[in-house]
């Protein structure tokens, strides 16, 4: 008897089959997909082609979405089902009308793989076709369409001299080399005293995944990118700042760090907008754009005391991996979800890929799942159900080198942030840089971005152009592909509106902001709520404290260090977030423990990577 | 269930540990023993290595360890050819390595490793400065590493432009650093020193005060950029002193020359006083009295026996040597040491009591020497800036502290006021300092004092109700006749009151003085009033013996007069007072 099924599992999903697996229940996962983290993953670029073909796929077939769909989730009545082995006897079908409420909850959730369900319609074409065009220009392809939120585009830094001038970069390089690139589907980074570093550190996770800090923070200010001065030694360092304005912003930044302690300073403006408090404190109007895009990341609307607690956070995280409050885990943040799969796989956790649920099996009575059906027709008991809302995503999820925000070009934009990553972040080949785009959408994310984009990158009109003429264009890094879609950010949506069985517990997808604590204090909750006596995620033991069968004492080790036990264990704490780059030999340290852990392997499935 | 994982209890992991630090000791304990017995038996071989390798790998501080490897290196030295030699002290650097990833702050690790590469037959220099900097980067005020990174620099001839460049890029991470402050400001002398005047060579005869040329200068280019750095370092966070100490020192501190800087004598006493610029040994420092061509035997000493060295030193010359008033005489006080003299002439007639010869009073020289190198052209431009930051942070100490130095620097009388102001907020906003900010302002009082004395021409030394808590600078009063230190918090009356050799009348009622050890030997003293003082005992009235001119003396308000007998007492003390108020 399993105690857990956990589905289409994203970071929160994750962490809670972690959790579980930890204090000793039953964890099966099962995704039906090939590859780790849903919406969280990462992909090479071969496996980011592939899954741009699979929601092509999708999307043309349009009016086989639903039965597309039907896949993930459905309630079956029980008499009903065709499947093996369902016991029949207490459980009693969902009737109709919740029937009707999951799919309305699965129109949602059909995003799963792929973009919000209004997403589609527009932006599938152009993703389709874009990778084809481009297969043709070498260099620079157009940017075709967009959708909301985000693009993953693999460019050459804005700050330095494109790459591809020289040695150019051709699209079959960039499929030859496809394995080097690691391309999320959220752009998130992780905010170092965030919830979600805090849970890595305490649960010992960290240990099967390396870390880069994030190298600086810039922002885009009429077209030019400047750095954004958000500690002590960037204030000092900074050129663009005056004397008094950097005393007037370490001032600000100072009270903000317990801003609570002189309610005084701010309670005249708590119902204002953070802006006009920001105005109130003197602060020239660069000062004013830096705390407000860059710092706290909030919008013009933001009341000033969720813009100084935003302000505090930032702040917070600063010193303690670096000069920025940033990490992002090398190999990119699909990293994350995979560290949780593996910690619940140590503790017996089963991971099953390709293999997705059919349908629940419920008890009416007591409105609770009593086991699942999956699609081979095989039923499995569990006490509780987890699984995605249906994989409405969005996300975010950064990278080391430079966040950059910049603010609106029209006061009725979005303000955009944008991450670049280097190549030592393990998430693209030498010589190029890979960018996410995000931003909260007002329209398509080609609508929304595409002016970002031109504003900083030179992308060519017609495919296979050269960035040849105008030598402003030429000072741009060049487009070498790119993709716009959008996301459905249903981090505000409540699960118990679903009126699902009590043990099944609903996730949200990445929301759309820079850090992860919303996923983390999702899957806690959850997990207390599964297991309210249980402690959530207990440091895992050192592989020595692990007990295998006809294990006879402990080798000694070497040295006399008394401490060295504890030494070790600090240092591979601080490591955790310290390493700056280490080579990637992630996984070599933990020997036993990766048994029913597969790698995620999205490159198999696009026959051209063979390289 | 099959697969699942067994972790130890938390019992059972700390009995495993307790038992594994039990051996340890034990291994550690007598393999300690073993080396010592090697070491006394002058056993210098391999195993050797190897024992105290291993106890020093997990306690590198172990400083008898480090000394018997050394023994052992040396000896092994003169068995091997050099090229293994070079081998076993490289190997000594990769073992020392390990031993500062345990204790990067190890003095024998540090010590052993700048021994090794003097030993090495080809040290790589540069390797030990990749070394340096990575320890640096962990932690920039690991000042054993400093300490061994600038022997690295030295040996490997590191140009200073290359370390200056260092020092910007630590500052950048963190200036918060006191080290790379001050390393600065030992490269910048080197890399952009000031110019050479040309007039140098001319001015060295000269007995004035001009200011020296200062080798520890800066040019004036790079100087303004160092004070940008300051001021970034500054306006970020005001409360970081070390960016203000380095300040200080950018803004310069001119030392006086050294020099006879007045010569007095008195034909009634006999006497001859002589100021230096600066406390000396007279007796060690080949001081030599010319009196008409003559040289004379005279013995010297210092104001009060208290000093060895002072800035004031008396002689009596022989008897009946200048009494006569109707012969002029010429004096010449020779300092050897130094080549310099300095003459005094001793004119005839009824105003020639005494006579002196000193430099007019260039009092800038005395007294802002704090901070006079610098232009005032440029100190104005840093009052302006420090005065902004004032703006923003009224509050802040350092600020307040550099103004008020600036503002002496530039012109102490015009911003006498707003100065006494800084310092009433400097003693609120820093109160656990306030002494020392009260002992300041008095300085600076006395010598405001003394500039517009000298500027009055006159010989009358008032400083009343001024809330002196100290007296400083009782040198530059030696011709003071009259002195009011009345409604001060004056404690006492310091030893160097006794320089004050002219001195006649002294007024300093309403203070706590509680000791007169200064009223000693005054040869002029007539008059001293102490009113409402804390004279408690008679002893405290010891000195005023020596001073054979007192006649006249008030001490009402003063617990001394508790004591009893203390009029008969008084009178035995002190027979020539004949005015005495109780």
């Amino acid at each position: 008897m399993l105690s857990f099924c956990v589905h289409f599992p994203g970071l929160t999903e994750s962490v809670i089959a972690a959790a579980c697996s930890r204090v000793g229940q039953n964890v099966l996962h099962l995704d039906r997909r090939n590859y780790y983290a849903g919406n969280w993953a990462s992909f090479t670029f071969n496996g980011l082609l592939s899954w741009i073909e699979e929601y092509k796929v999708i999307i043309l077939s349009f009016s086989l979405r639903y039965k597309f769909m039907g896949t993930y989730v459905k309630f079956i009545d029980e008499t009903k089902a065709p499947l093996t082995s369902c016991q029949p006897v207490n459980a009693e079908t969902v009737s109709e009308e919740t029937t009707g409420d999951s799919t309305e909850a699965q129109d949602t959730v059909t995003g799963d793989d792929t973009t919000a369900s209004d997403a589609k319609t527009q932006n599938e074409e152009h993703k389709v076709s874009e990778p084809k065009e481009e297969q043709h220009t070498s260099d620079i392809s157009e940017p075709s369409q967009s959708q909301e939120e985000k693009d993953p585009q693999p460019i050459s830094s804005p700050a330095d001299p494109p790459v591809d001038v020289e040695k150019k970069i051709t699209y079959q390089k960039l499929v030859k080399e496809g394995r080097r690139f690691n391309i999320d589907l959220v752009s998130k980074l992780m905010y170092s005293r965030g919830a979600l570093v805090d849970l890595l550190i305490k649960s010992n996770v960290s240990r099967y995944a390396e870390f880069k800090n994030i190298g600086r923070i810039l922002t885009c200010r009429n077209g030019k990118v400047k750095q954004v001065p958000c500690s002590r030694a960037d204030v000092f360092a900074s050129k663009q700042l005056t004397v008094v304005e950097k005393r007037m912003l370490m001032k600000f930044l100072t009270f903000c760090l317990d801003f609570e302690q002189h309610p005084e300073e701010y309670q005249d403006y708590t119902e204002e907008p953070f802006r006009e408090f920001l105005k109130n404190k003197k602060l020239t109007e660069n000062l004013q754009d830096f705390v407000l895009h860059s710092i706290a990341m909030v919008t013009q609307q933001t009341l000033t005391e969720e813009g100084l607690k935003a302000t505090q956070h930032f702040l917070r995280c600063l010193g303690r991996y670096g000069n920025t409050p940033f990490l992002f885990p090398l190999y990119g943040l699909g990293e994350i979800p995979q560290c949780f799969c593996r910690m619940c796989a140590v503790f017996g956790g089963i991971y099953c890929l390709r293999h997705s649920v059919q349908c629940l099996v419920v008890d009416k009575a007591s409105n609770k799942v009593k086991a699942v059906i999956d699609t081979r027709g095989q039923k499995i008991s569990c006490s509780h159900f987890v699984v995605e809302d249906s994989y409405i995503r969005d996300e975010q999820r950064q990278s080391t080198i430079s966040l950059v925000t910049i603010p609106p070009l029209e006061s009725s934009a979005p303000a955009v942030r944008m991450v670049e990553l280097c190549s030592s972040s393990m998430t693209c080949m030498p010589g190029t840089y890979l960018v996410h785009f995000t931003c909260s959408s007002s329209g398509t994310a080609q609508e929304d971005l595409a002016p970002v984009v031109s504003e900083l990158f030179h992308v060519s009109t017609i495919p296979g152009e050269e960035p040849s003429e105008g030598a402003e264009e030429r000072s741009k890094p060049a487009v070498l592909w790119v993709m716009y879609f959008n996301m459905r950010d249903t981090s505000a949506l409540d699960s118990s509106s679903y009126s699902l069985p009590s043990n099944v517990h609903v996730c949200t997808g990445p929301d759309g902001s820079l850090g992860s604590d919303c996923s983390i204090k999702l899957a806690e909750s959850v997990f207390h709520h599964i297991l309210p006596d249980e402690e959530f995620c207990p440091p895992a033991p050192n592989p020595e404290d692990i007990i295998y069968d006809g294990d006879g004492p402990q080798a000694e080790g070497p040295g006399f260090d008394e401490s060295a036990n504890t030494e070790a264990d600090k240092s591979q704490a601080e490591e955790e977030g310290a390493t700056h780059e280490k080579s990637p030999s992630t996984e070599s340290s933990d020997p036993a423990e990766m048994d029913s852990v597969t790698q995620q392997a999205p490159s198999d499935t696009t026959p051209s990577s063979e390289e | 269930q099959h697969g699942r994982l067994k972790i130890k209890s938390t019992a059972q992991q700390e009995e495993e540990k307790r038992k594994e630090r039990e051996k340890k000791l034990k291994a550690f304990v007598s393999a300690r023993d073993a080396v010592l017995k090697k070491r006394s038996a002058g056993e210098h071989d391999e195993e050797a290595l190897q024992l105290t390798q291993q106890l020093l790998s997990s306690n590198p501080d172990f400083a008898t360890l480090w000394n018997y490897r050394r023994e052992v290196l040396l000896h092994l030295e003169t068995l091997r050819e050099k090229d293994e030699v070079q081998k076993l002290y490289e190997s000594e650097l990769h073992f020392i390595e390990a031993c500062l990833k345990v204790n990067p702050k190890s003095y024998g690790c540090w010590h052993h490793r700048s021994w090794v590469n003097t030993r090495l037959p080809q040290p790589d220099w540069t390797r030990e400065l990749g070394l340096c900097d990575r320890c640096l980067s962990l932690d920039e005020r690991n000042f054993h590493c400093w300490d061994y990174r600038r022997v690295v620099v030295k040996e490997s001839g590191v140009s200073a432009e290359q370390e200056l460049q260092f020092t910007d890029r630590l500052i950048g991470s963190n200036f918060s650093n006191y080290s790379s402050w001050h390393y600065r400001s030992t490269l910048l002398p080197q890399l952009h020193p000031q110019p050479v005047p040309d007039s140098a060579p001319n001015t060295s005869p000269s007995p004035t005060t001009s200011p020296q040329f200062h080798s520890h200068r800066v040019c004036e280019e790079q100087l303004l950029k160092e004070y940008e750095l300051a001021h970034n370092a500054f306006f970020t966070d005001p409360n970081d002193q070390s960016a203000w100490f380095y300040y200080r020192w950018l803004l310069g501190r001119a030392e006086r020359e050294e020099m006879i800087s007045c010569v007095y004598v008195s034909r009634e006493g006999q006497r001859v006083s002589v100021a230096f610029s600066k406390p000396v040994h007279a007796q060690s420092e080949g001081l030599m009295l010319v009196l008409d061509g003559q040289p004379q035997q005279v013995e010297w000493r210092s104001a009060h026996p208290r000093f060895r060295h002072s800035p004031v030193w008396l002689c009596d010359l022989p008897p009946g040597s200048i009494s006569d008033i109707s012969n002029e005489h010429n004096l010449t006080i020779h300092w050897t040491e130094k080549h310099t003299h300095r003459d005094c002439a001793l004119y005839t007639g009824e105003r020639s009591a005494e006579s002196w010869c000193r430099d007019s009073a260039t009092d800038q020289e005395l007294f802002r020497s704090e901070l006079s190198v610098e232009k005032s052209s440029v100190l104005q431009a840093e009052l302006q800036s420090c005065n902004q930051l004032l703006d923003l942070e009224p509050q802040n100490k350092w600020c307040l502290l550099t103004i008020i130095l600036l503002m002496r620097a530039l012109d102490p009388l015009g911003h006498e006021k707003e100065t006494l102001a800084h310092f009433q907020t400097l003693k609120e906003v820093d109160p656990m300092r306030s002494s020392y900010y009260s002992d300041l302002c008095s300085k600076f009082l006395i010598e405001n004092t003394i500039l517009k004395m000298e500027y009055a021409e006159v010989r009358v030394f008032s400083l009343s109700n001024k809330n002196l808590t100290t007296l400083c600078h009782l040198d530059q009063l030696l011709f003071v006749t009259h002195i009011n230190l009345s409604s001060n918090q004056l404690l006492r009356l310091p030893p160097q009151f006794a320089m004050l050799q002219c001195l006649e009348v002294l007024e300093a009622d309403d203070n706590a003085i509680e000791s007169l050890e200064g009223l000693y030997h005054l040869p002029k003293l007539e008059e001293v009033s102490l009113r409402n003082n804390q004279i408690c005992k008679l002893s405290d009235l010891e000195s005023l013996a020596s001073c054979t001119k007192l006649t006249r003396l008030d001490l009402r308000g003063n617990p001394v007069h508790r004591t009893a007998n203390i009029e008969s007492e008084l009178s035995q003390l002190l027979p020539l007072v004949t005015d005495l108020l109780l």
